[in-house]
């Protein structure tokens, strides 16, 4: 049985010490394999008597394990080293920039727009559209602005052109969006609640006035909407869009000619370092114009303002924008500027919703 | 309009604060735009007197003032001061305007600090006129009369204590552009009385040998009333100093007693008048339409020649006023005049208005008179007016003479209380409602309302609402929830195509896209390279020339774009617009596109190789990206038939059957490219957003999902065909093989140039695709892989004449 120690402890240090696959093949071989010391031992076993046979099988048994996992366990450790020396070699500099990709931006009138539309969704209004190239009618009759009211004079029209013995009015592009209500009464009639976003244009260029920019519509109509509901409903949507609880609005009496009584809305807020805070200090800020529709209005869109009463208002988008981004410059809006677009503008998938949170 | 608080104190007696009316008219509908207290610019300028001046020790020009000063007014304690003063006028004895150390000089923009001049202490300053801003005199400094009260505010002593109030008036109330009219809606509001105070006639004393007729069509719209008389005998001299003080206040130049009387009443009683020079008058007045040529030099001595229809005022021999805008410098009056034809009459808005506009006069007399003045008040105007030429003139005053009577703008309405409440949502006690109206000046018949003579804005019930509202003070409007449509989930509101113009949007970000927002106008030169540019899309009145005709499309607006990052240095970029174009000029003219442009590279430089330059494929592929969001078919049709801004090689179309053109994409022309001064390469696409069918509502469900467990099997087939062969109809063709077992079918690679040549024969290419077999029932044989490989080949022969690359 000496005998046997000494082969175990011959191939057992031999195979610790073994350098390579190669090495442990050749132990293997030399131990276990067909010819293979213990191999021979094994077969011996058949001229044994039971009695020595059993004793001495399971322990040749028992030496052939053990050789069988020290070579496993030391073929284990072999690959593992080899791993170790691969991966120290494969070095890569991660700092390196990644594979460069584009990123896009919406723009954020768009954006804007969007939250806008996702606040009065809610209050059950839909979105109602309209032409930029307006009639004369739509933009300012229908609206009980005359022709020779001074309004006209004062909104800075831009006219379309008439060939030279066409005698139709011109043309013009719609100087605010109102005429979507006269198209969206005529068309649906009442009750209704609608938001109308879009272009508009006015013949204006300086520091604050662009002759494009853009605005949103609202008007909702019903048998005993008051002025009450649409200050309610603009505080609701302050303190949605500008997601703060605390908003207090001003309504100070003003003049349209398509609302009466008619009120420009003031916000409550401060500035600090030309940045808005809402809703606290002791500014306050003109941010739209707004009113009870007026009757002849009402009747211009087919609709008996002795059934039907209502209110309606309009907001600057770009405007909005720039108070709650804090975007100094009307004008950058319109200019394309990649700097401007990248810096101001947002992500594909900033889909502003009320669960999630506008600007979130 | 700007007033004066104490020129608004002759109409209003009140105890209220400054504060107090500046928060209360713009709360009423009257803006406050801007308010300028002299008081606070001025308040710190005392009325001095120098005790002894002498000599400078150390300087020739400079005196040394020994100034006594009276730091808490007339009376009260003194304080002697030494001031250093460069004026050639500063003397012993002189009363002067002090600057205390610590006050602000606004005319040299200077805080005062105790100072050492030429080594001698100096603590405040004497004055000039021009370091107050009070006139542009800077000789010397403000040298008073010796009994001028010493201590007394210079502002107060020289009756510029008075803070001037500018506020904007919205169109509806002509009769706020007199202060009379503001003054009516303070005391309305219960911040006092009014107290404008009653006009009393004047007796005339003769004939006025002047006759005034008004044309029978005139009198019909534009001229229903004309009052006058003549004055005679008047010394036209300077306007007493309290006039002269008002006008100044609100930027107004005094002139002449006559002429500041009728701009005093104008700005006082929105009641623009005129004075003729009777001794340059020719026989008698009438009132006419013009005849159209007739010429004139007005008051602002310009010329203005007159159209058919307009309204004037001729004496026998010419026109002497361009009626109710603005007088002939020939007849209007001077120093010399000692007669004086006053006239007092009322003009139909509409008319004043078009000949304003068409004239391009801006003036006091257009401005109200086109927004409405009180027809009731045109007699009583001449009466005061009359009193005040009398007061300030002398003379005589003739006998009123009239053409016309005042227009009859009687009309009433009902005011129902309880429709009050309702409209405005704030509960105002009936007795308010009908207090409130009769401080403004409506009349009550029970409950019919007739408004007041100076209201031509009031026209209906909803006016009365608005004024009821408007004085009780909306800032009161306490908000009441609006209550929902429906009460459960709410429901989706956008229409397709809203959802459509979302989509793309995030769709062309999520590519890699910068969304501008560009003008909707361009330059007549690039709307015609995108086919545009023509008549019906011109703008008759455009600010600038760049700006003159509506986009035919979104390109050329986003290349000038490009063009401009250009030379900011940025050569490679991505931007998109959605957004209208235009066909024509009539509402119905207006189409929605997503356009893209792709300029320069990929990317930036890299160092793994990604960067390439951009070309057609990428627009392709975005352009059916948005097409693939926004849910148009998958299967397009490709036409080589894109517009003339596009490469004509390397363009082509997207649409569903010949017709309906669903994007274009392609390379830029390189003329286009040229004339917008963009640097290529550049690829364009545009997707017509509308041209998109729209799906059916309501069918969520999709078709079955039918997949194979079978092993799919990939085929290759290289084709050598001629160059033009396009890759699609190869494709096709070998789609069209066996519908049933092929999948799909794709290019993997084109290989194509002289190399192909040299290998091919000239003018070929070979085109390789990879065929994927997909069995359905049982697993593919290789004989049956034969079959269906030798038929493709066999199709695609047929297709391209393409054969099998050896």
């Amino acid at each position: 049985m000496d005998g046997l120690n000494a082969l175990k402890k011959k191939y057992l240090d031999q195979i610790m010490a073994a350098s390579d696959e190669a090495a442990l093949e050749d132990l293997r071989l030399a131990a276990i394999g067909k010819k293979g010391e213990v191999s021979l031992k094994m077969r011996e076993l058949g001229k044994m008597t039971p009695e020595e046979r059993k004793r001495a099988g399971p322990v040749l048994n028992a030496l052939k394990n053990e050789i069988t996992s020290a070579l496993a366990a030391r073929k284990a450790s072999l690959a593992d080293a080899a791993l170790e020396e691969r991966l120290k070699a494969e070095w890569l500099d991660v700092t390196l920039a990644g594979r460069p990709r584009s990123r896009g931006s919406v723009h954020p009138v768009s954006q804007v727009t969007e939250e806008i539309v996702a606040i009065f969704a809610d209050m059950g209004f839909s979105v109602a559209e309209g032409p930029q190239i307006e009639s004369d009618w739509y933009n300012f009759d229908a609206l009980n602005i005359p022709p020779e009211h001074p309004t006209r004079t004062e909104m800075d029209t831009f006219y379309m052109h008439r060939d030279a013995g066409d005698e139709r009015v011109p043309n013009v592009l719609r100087t605010h969006t109102s005429p979507v209500q006269i198209r969206h009464m005529l068309a649906h009639g009442a009750p209704t609640r609608i938001i109308a976003p879009g272009r508009v244009y006015r013949a204006d260029y300086d520091q604050t006035h662009t002759p494009m920019f853009h605005q949103v519509e609202g008007l909702a109509l019903d048998r005993d909407i008051s002025m009450a509901n649409l200050k309610w409903t603009l505080e609701e949507f302050c303190r949605a869009f500008f997601e703060v609880e605390n908003v207090e609005l001003r309504f100070r009496a003003s003049h349209f000619p398509f609302t009466e009584p008619s009120a420009e809305v003031d916000l409550r807020c401060s500035w600090d370092k030309g940045q808005l805070k809402v809703g606290e200090g002791d500014d306050w800020m003109e941010i739209l114009g707004s009113g009870m529709v007026h009757p002849k209005v009402l009747r211009a869109g087919g609709i008996d303002p002795e059934q039907v009463q209502g209110f309606a208002f309009g907001i600057g988008i770009d405007r909005l924008a720039m108070l709650k981004y804090g975007i100094p410059d009307l004008r950058a809006f319109f200019d394309c500027d990649l700097r401007w677009l990248r810096h101001y503008g947002f992500r594909a998938l900033d889909v502003p919703t009320l669960r999630g949170g506008l600007s979130a | 309009m700007k007033f004066t608080l104490n020129w608004l104190k002759t109409h209003l007696e009140t105890e209220a604060s400054l504060d107090e009316i500046l928060y209360a008219l713009t709360d009423l509908g009257l803006e406050v735009e801007g308010v300028e207290n002299p008081a606070d610019t001025l308040g710190a300028f005392r009325i001095c007197r120098v005790i002894e001046a002498v000599q400078h020790p150390n300087a020739d020009r400079l005196r040394l003032c020994r100034v006594e000063t009276w730091p808490d007014g007339p009376g009260g304690r003194t304080e002697e001061v030494q001031v250093v003063c460069g004026a050639p006028n500063a003397r012993t004895g002189l009363v002067g305007v002090f600057a205390p150390v610590g006050s602000y000089v606004p005319g040299i923009d200077l805080l005062l600090k105790p100072g050492l001049i030429r080594d001698v202490e100096s603590n405040g300053m004497l004055c000039s006129e021009r370091e107050l801003m009070v006139s542009d005199e800077h000789d010397g400094i403000i040298d008073l009369p010796a009994d001028a009260p010493l201590g007394e505010l210079f502002i107060n002593y020289t009756n510029r204590n008075d803070p001037v109030i500018d506020i904007a008036i919205t169109p509806n109330r002509p009769d706020a552009l007199g202060v009379e009219g503001i003054a009516r809606d303070l005391a309305a509001r219960g911040l006092g009385r009014l107290i404008t105070p009653v006009i009393e006639p004047v007796e005339g004393h003769f004939k006025s040998p002047l006759k005034v007729t008004i044309d029978p069509d005139v009198m019909q719209k534009g001229c229903p009333l004309f009052t006058g008389r003549l004055i005679r005998g008047v010394k036209n001299g300077p306007s007493p100093q309290w006039l002269q003080d008002r006008l100044r206040a609100i930027g107004l130049r005094p002139i002449s007693a006559l002429v500041d009387v009728t701009n005093f009443l104008t700005y006082d009683r929105n009641r623009p008048l005129h004075v003729f020079d009777m001794a340059r008058l020719t026989g008698d007045l009438r009132v006419h339409f013009a005849q159209g040529g007739e010429t004139l030099t007005a008051l602002d001595d310009k010329d203005y020649t007159l159209d058919a229809g307009m309204m004037a005022i001729s004496d026998d021999a010419a026109v002497q006023s361009i009626a109710g805008i603005m007088g002939g410098a020939a007849s209007g009056c001077t120093a010399e005049t000692t007669d004086v034809f006053l006239e007092s009459a009322y003009w139909d808005p509409v008319t004043i208005a078009a000949t304003g506009r068409k004239l391009k006069i801006n003036s006091d007399a257009r401005y109200r008179f086109e927004r409405g003045v009180d027809p009731a008040f045109t007699p009583r105007g001449l009466e005061l007016a009359t009193a005040m030429i009398l007061e300030f003139c002398g003379g005589e005053a003739s006998d009123v003479v009239t053409a016309g009577a005042v227009p009859d703008t009687t009309r009433h309405y009902h005011l129902d209380p309880a429709r009050v409440s309702s409209l405005v949502g704030m509960d105002i006690p009936e007795e308010t409602q009908i207090a409130t109206l009769k401080a403004l000046g409506f009349t009550f018949d029970a409950m019919e309302v007739t408004p007041p003579t100076w209201r031509p804005d009031v026209q209906g019930e909803a006016d009365l609402v608005e004024e009821i509202a408007r004085i009780a003070s909306l800032t009161r409007l306490e908000g009441k929830p609006l209550a929902r449509t429906n009460v459960g989930v709410t429901r989706p509101i956008l229409t397709p195509m809203q959802r459509r113009e979302i989509v793309a949007r995030r769709q062309m970000a999520a590519l890699g896209y910068n969304e501008c927002v560009t003008y909707t106008f361009v330059d007549k030169a690039a709307a015609e390279m995108f086919g545009g540019g023509g008549d019906a899309t011109m703008i008759a009145n455009p600010i600038s020339s760049e700006m003159s005709h509506m986009r035919p499309a979104l390109l050329p607006a986003l290349l000038q774009a490009a063009a401009r990052n250009q030379a900011r240095g940025f050569q490679d970029m991505a931007l998109f617009e959605v957004g209208p174009a235009f066909d024509g000029g009539e509402p119905e003219d207006q189409h929605i596109e997503v356009a893209g442009l792709l300029v320069g590279a990929t990317g930036p430089r890299d160092p793994f190789g990604a960067r390439r330059m951009i070309d057609v494929y990428d627009a392709k592929a975005d352009a059916e990206a948005v097409l693939a969001a926004v849910g148009a078919p998958m299967k397009l049709m490709v036409q080589r038939n894109a517009p003339g801004w596009y490469h004509p090689g390397r363009s082509g179309q997207l649409s569903l059957g010949p017709k309906n053109i669903l994007a274009r994409f392609g390379e830029l022309h390189p003329r286009v490219m040229a004339a917008m001064g963009v640097k290529g390469p550049a690829v364009a696409f545009s997707v017509l957003l509308e041209n998109v069918p729209t799906k059916k509502a309501g069918k969520a469900t999709r078709a079955a999902l039918e997949i194979s467990d079978l092993q799919a099997v990939e085929r290759d087939f290289a084709f050598v065909v001629d160059e033009d062969v396009e890759a699609a109809v190869l494709v096709n063709a070998a789609k069209g093989a066996d519908k049933k077992l092929i999948a799909d079918a794709r290019v993997f690679d084109v290989f194509v140039g002289e190399r192909a040549a040299a290998q091919m024969g000239a003018g070929k290419k070979s085109v390789a695709i990879t065929v994927r077999l997909q069995p359905k029932s049982a697993t593919l044989t290789e004989q049956e892989i034969e079959a269906v490989s030798a038929r493709v080949i066999e199709k695609v022969r047929k297709a391209t004449g393409g054969v099998l690359r050896g």
